[in-house]
């Protein structure tokens, strides 16, 4: 029969670690797809990923059960790319030089008719994927969380700790600085 | 050029980038031997970490018998010497002998 999460999160902390194994198994798909989203090497994904996993076998103790162990995980997580954003602020202040040439004739179509490049294109992808590697970490989290996760600014001061006004500056800055990297980028290349 | 609908584009673009929620092979099972390899400590960990305990107890012992060495009053008469009567157990035998060769 299978057990309950409940039950396996008790086991565990009753000195089973073998129980730790199926959350593992049941959760590792969601940790790999959200640091996935902040590094872009596999053996940096891989190592986020257990780190979060050691983590939370040692922190095991402090999870109350209040809220499903998922979202407890989740905050567990982010926090963890946001150590490793921090750990890995290399290459940001890079020029634009390197875009490749299907990326260059998305922002070109763009420019001439704004309609006609769509978002769907593996071009833009990259640009977006260039433009958040040059964020600041807490820009780039915050961008992300907001923008791109669509969260409210409640739900990223609980998963980060930070204060709902801090999370409001953070985004006005954030938005700040990626409209400065993008102004940077299409003046390399258009003005 | 327009900076804030090239924001809104990329992000939407952002936006349609599915998760990928690959996992490597027998990960969990990797996470699990990590855990049992750090539950079981080698010798060499247990040993030190004993040597490191015995040290730090050696230590207080020594520091509560020089505090109270000081601060506790000493009489003579009260605390025999001891130095004297660890002298005087020892060269006992001697003085014995020294007796016995000295009567007539």
């Amino acid at each position: 029969m299978e057990r309950s999460e409940a039950e396996l999160i008790a086991a565990v902390l009753a000195g089973d670690s073998a129980s730790f194994e199926p959350l593992v198994a049941k959760y590792s798909p969601r940790v790999f797809a959200t640091a996935r989203r902040y590094a872009r090497r596999e053996v940096e994904i891989e190592d986020i990923a257990q780190e979060v996993w050691l983590k939370a076998f040692d922190k095991l103790k402090t999870f109350r059960g209040e809220a499903p162990f998922e979202h407890w995980l989740m905050r567990m997580t982010v926090r963890t790319c946001y150590d490793f954003l921090r750990g890995h602020q290399r290459n940001r202040e890079s020029s634009f030089s390197e875009i490749s040439e299907p990326e260059e004739d998305w922002l070109e179509r763009f420019v001439a008719e704004p309609g006609s490049a769509a978002e769907d294109a593996d071009a833009a992808k990259l640009l977006i994927d260039r433009v958040l590697d040059k964020l600041s970490p807490p820009a780039r989290l915050i961008i992300q969380l907001l923008e791109i996760e669509d969260r409210s600014v409640k739900e990223i001061a609980e998963i980060t700790g930070w204060s709902v006004p801090l999370v409001k500056v953070r985004a006005f800055r954030a938005r700040g600085e990626m409209r400065k990297i993008l102004a940077r980028m299409t003046k390399d290349k258009y003005l | 050029m327009n900076l804030g609908e090239l924001q809104k584009k990329l992000t939407a673009a952002a936006r349609l980038q599915a998760p990928d929620e690959r996992v490597p092979y027998a990960f969990e099972k990797r996470i699990t031997a990590v855990i049992a390899a750090r539950a079981m400590p080698d010798f060499w960990t247990v040993w030190s970490r004993g040597l490191w305990r015995a040290a730090v107890s050696c230590v207080i012992v020594a520091v509560v018998c020089g505090a109270i060495s000081l601060l506790v009053p000493s009489s003579s008469e009260n605390n025999p010497d001891l130095s004297q009567d660890f002298e005087n157990t020892l060269l006992a035998s001697a003085d014995q002998g020294d007796n016995s060769s000295t009567m007539p």
